[in-house]
């Protein structure tokens, strides 16, 4: 292992202290320990930019199970980077934050620590994996960790709701995402995100390809929540709201727009995914801008607002893809949109950041988040007035600050796509510019609806539940440095241009970048009278007059009933399915044993006779049989003549011993036939088996040979030939036919050499196929534990009635 | 149990006979690469003293003698068996590689030592842990 991949794993590592450091020291508060973490990871990975800035990589290989080609390789390009700078830099300001948010005393802070560690790292995992299977399974982790993080306060009935939505969803895109890699796989025989870049153009060609792109696509759409999976985003706010702050705004969701921004190379060159990503992208900007004024919560309008800027990014994505379409670099109008891209990820993260932390102080503060119970709290508060005001300007892309110049970029690439020759966007593509104009009047309206809804107006004292006043210092750091950092980029954006935006969007569309060239990604503040310039004014009017009109056009929301909502049909779905769920099992299960049993056995019978049948396989080879002893001969009567007794014994004890008997017989035959492990195996399942019942022999029921009815019996005569008769057949035929030579001579030849040992059956457990040992011990404990919970959930059921 | 037996000569046989059973299963753990035995075969043999224990005695009895909860004993055998497979990575090897040489040890004189034994003794663990979960819910419900 590396340094890199120890900076990956490491905060998984840490939360493993965080609880004893909670436990030791509950004077300090937990969050002061582990704020050490991201600083020191951002110190850390802040050095890569010197490497990335060249267009040099770093990649560090750890085989993990090299012959299915899954190897945890980490690989640190401009992207990645960009985005492990954002998740430990945010990282650091929000548990900087939640140490003045969350109460020591009052609060589970190992629990919320241990989460939040476990997130961090998840979320490195997949920036920085260049192995699809190991990015999935980063992917999921961060799904885990938010479920948690947004169920932190259990008790609450909403935030369990939030949890689980957001897990249904999220991890069905992820399993979707899951899907279209093993699709990758099966066209390329790679996992490698590099490798598959390489071979994008052969991809294309492939009928598997289309598939791949939806699946994946649908992943990534669900994590950073694009129209129609959006709805769990505002469902997810009942999360403290530093969590707020750091996933639902800053990387957790970006995870999807990382992930349409990495494959981009792969899938872009195809008409879909430029439809798909543009057009989805642009639909849930207009929406989530559309529905975040109608909120009345502030962190739901941070929710939908945050909805609508993923949507944004996205729309840029998906439009950047054009550019791949035009291959010089130089006058390459369309990478505007890949840049703008990029720059407004990183410009979204610093003002969203710190408005959800202002949110998050007025929550605090004053005990409500309701803007209709809010309003005037300039005067108490003018420092959180002065960071939400720049938080807020720069969202609806007003100058000075950094949202101005992405969205005049955004601005700009949406307006060159009506000079698109390609995929009709020369026609129908009139609806870029025209949503992404609405959507902006949208952004700007909520954007003051938040400032000025909170901050002026009159003072309502009696609806507040305390005395609002500012808030202590400490909550104020984290917030300050985003909103400076926002003014910063505002005013000097080419600081990060160089450094960390033309790496970024080179890893976007490598495959323009020939030697020699580089991304050339100054930001100008000034472009001169363009159409751009216009459709800002327009926006700043068109806001305006909106913003004061708003009473009088707001019943224009109440014109989509509560039941056409896609809310709706998700609860609605959720219920249908337990339901049906519930009657279908109702159905089948009726609580006894031996109907499970004829199920089993019938189907068991059925399928292998088909196949048996299907395939041709049966036959009967005499060729090279061993001759039967007499020995065998009376152990096979024993067998049966102990198996009639078990069937026809009129007492419980003669069919206990019987089966012991049984068991024992089989474990002769192991003995005979020189498997002296599975003899004693046998011997001490069975004998711990017959102990067992004797154990409860006194607990159990008489036993009652009540009369079945004649037809059951019939049936269950005829399935227990069914299967006898099938599994001989099986084994004949399976002994006849020789498809491949016997694997065991390889194991003779290696068991000594390879891994020191003498007794085969062993090493092949522990060692050659560990992997079924490691998987089977688990299923053992997940049975015990089954049982165990099964068996206690009944007792104190019985207790309580 | 509901009738009281005379279970003398059980639990006389008892007291001798586990020790001895749990002594062989020991064996049969530490041989198993050799010979037949390991992980799976030892547990299930140790698993069979503590139910001899539990026949000759009761639950309550055998519980003061053997304080262990058996959900912890499986839960630090998978703990093993996963940290020994994991713990190939920080030697730059596929997870789950094992390593073995050999060594001169006191008292034993040369010996193989093999990764492969930390592994078979969270299976061990397991498997006893399993079985006896089982067999004491089973047992007390009643």
């Amino acid at each position: 292992m590396t340094l890199l991949h120890w900076a990956i794993v490491s905060p998984f590592l840490f939360a493993i202290l965080i609880p004893f450091l909670y436990k030791v020291l509950r004077n300090v508060h937990t969050g002061w320990f582990v704020l050490l973490l991201p600083v020191a990871l951002f110190t850390y990975f802040f050095q890569f930019i010197s490497i990335t800035k060249n267009g040099d990589t770093v990649k560090e290989t750890l085989e993990w199970m090299p012959s299915f080609g899954i190897n945890f390789i980490a690989y640190v390009d401009g992207l990645g980077l960009l985005f492990a700078l954002l998740i430990t830099g945010i990282g650091s300001l929000v548990v900087l934050y939640s140490i003045y948010y969350l109460d020591k005393k009052k609060e589970q802070l190992h629990n919320f620590y241990v989460y939040l560690m476990m997130f961090m790292g998840a979320m490195l995992g997949v920036v920085l994996s260049d192995n699809l299977i190991v990015l999935y399974m980063f992917w999921e982790f961060t799904s885990i960790s938010s479920f948690l993080l947004i169920g932190y306060w259990y008790h609450r009935e909403r935030s369990r709701y939030g949890a689980q939505k957001s897990m249904l969803i999220t991890v069905f895109g992820g399993l979707s995402m899951l899907g279209g890699f093993l699709l990758l796989y099966l066209m390329s025989g790679t996992f490698s995100i590099r490798e598959l870049v390489m071979q994008s153009d052969q991809l294309m060609t492939e009928a598997l390809f289309l598939p791949a792109l939806l699946l994946v696509l649908l992943g990534a759409f669900t994590k950073s929540a694009q129209f129609p999976f959006h709805i769990w985003l505002p469902d997810a706010m009942e999360a403290p709201t530093p969590v707020s702050a750091y996933l639902h705004s800053a990387t957790m969701v970006k995870a999807g727009i990382y992930l349409v921004a990495r494959m981009s190379p792969v899938f872009a060159e195809s008409s879909v995914w430029l439809w798909l990503v543009g057009g989805f992208g642009i639909f849930t900007l207009f929406w989530g801008s559309f529905n975040a004024v109608k909120q009345t919560d502030l962190k739901g309008i941070l929710a939908f607002s945050t909805v609508s800027q993923l949507g944004l990014i996205m729309s840029l994505l998906g439009v950047g893809a054009a550019a791949l379409h035009y291959s010089q670099l130089d006058e390459n109008i369309y990478m505007v949109a890949t840049l703008a891209a990029v720059f407004h990820l990183i410009n979204h993260a610093t003002f969203k950041g710190s408005l959800f932390m202002v949110v998050g102080i007025i929550d605090h503060e004053t005990g409500t988040r309701d803007i209709r119970k809010l309003g005037g709290l300039m005067n108490f508060m003018p420092i959180t007035f002065t960071i939400a005001m720049i938080g807020a300007f720069s969202m609806a892309g007003l100058p000075p600050f950094n949202g101005f110049l992405s969205k005049e970029m955004f601005f700009t690439g949406m307006v060159r796509v009506l000079e698109m020759d390609i995929f009709n966007l020369d026609t129908v593509g009139m609806i870029f510019p025209l949503l992404a104009w609405v959507g902006s009047v949208f952004t700007f309206i909520y954007s003051m609806i938040l400032v000025f809804k909170t901050f002026t107006g009159k003072h309502q004292p009696e609806k507040l539940e305390k005395k609002p006043h500012e808030a202590p210092l400490g909550m104020l750091i984290s917030p300050i440095i985003l909103a400076s950092l926002v003014i910063i980029f505002g005013f000097f954006p080419n600081i990060l241009s160089e450094r960390i935006i033309a790496p970024a969007v080179a890893s976007i569309t490598p495959s323009l970048i020939q030697e020699g060239h580089a991304v050339k990604a100054h930001i100008s503040f000034w472009h001169g009278f363009t159409p751009e310039l216009f459709m800002t004014f327009g926006v700043i009017l068109f806001g305006i007059l909106l913003y004061l009109l708003l009473p009088r056009w707001r019943k224009i929301y109440s014109w989509i009933p509560e039941r056409f909502t896609l809310n709706s049909f998700y609860d609605g779905g959720l219920i249908g399915t337990e339901r049906g769920a519930y009657n279908f099992t109702k159905g089948y299960m009726t609580g006894f044993i031996r109907t499970y049993l004829v199920y089993i056995f019938s189907f068991l019978t059925a399928v292998l006779l088909f196949s048996l049948w299907f395939k041709g396989a049966f036959a009967i080879n005499t060729d090279d049989l061993a001759p039967i002893g007499v020995y065998e001969v009376a152990i096979a009567l024993l067998l049966v003549i102990s198996s009639v007794t078990i069937l026809f014994a009129k007492s419980r004890l003669t069919s206990i011993i019987s089966l012991g008997a049984a068991g024992y017989t089989v474990s002769l035959f192991f003995v005979l036939f020189r498997a002296p492990d599975l003899a004693l195996t046998q011997l001490v399942i069975e004998t711990v088996s017959v102990a067992l019942f004797l154990l409860c022999f006194y607990h159990l029921p008489p036993l009652s040979r009540h009369e079945e009815r004649m037809r059951f019996k019939l049936g269950n005569a005829l399935i227990a030939i069914g299967v006898g008769l099938v599994v001989t057949l099986f084994a004949i035929s399976a002994y006849s036919t020789k498809l491949f030579d016997s694997i065991s001579s390889y194991y003779i030849e290696n068991v000594y050499e390879e891994a020191g040992g003498k007794n085969m059956v062993n090493v092949i457990l522990v060692d050659f196929r560990g992997f079924d040992t490691l998987f089977e011990i688990c299923v053992l404990a997940i049975a015990a534990l089954g049982i165990f919970s099964m068996i206690k959930l009944r007792l104190t059921r019985g207790k309580e009635g | 149990m509901k009738t009281k037996t005379n279970d003398v000569i059980l639990q006389t046989v008892t007291n001798v006979v586990a020790f001895i059973i749990i002594l062989f299963s020991l064996r049969l753990f530490f041989a198993g690469h050799y010979t037949p035995g390991g992980g799976f075969i030892g547990g299930l043999m140790t698993s069979a003293a503590i139910v001899l224990l539990l026949l000759a005695y009761d639950i309550k009895t055998v519980a003061t003698i053997l304080p262990v909860d058996y959900k912890i004993v499986t839960a630090i055998g998978l703990l093993l068996a996963v940290a020994t497979s994991a713990g190939a990575l920080l030697f730059d090897v596929p997870f789950l590689t094992h390593a073995y040489d050999y060594f001169h040890l006191p008292l034993l004189g040369k010996t193989s030592l093999h990764t492969a034994v930390l592994f078979d003794t969270g299976v061990y663990l397991v498997v006893i842990g399993v079985t006896m979960t089982i067999i004491q819910t089973i047992g007390v419900s009643e």
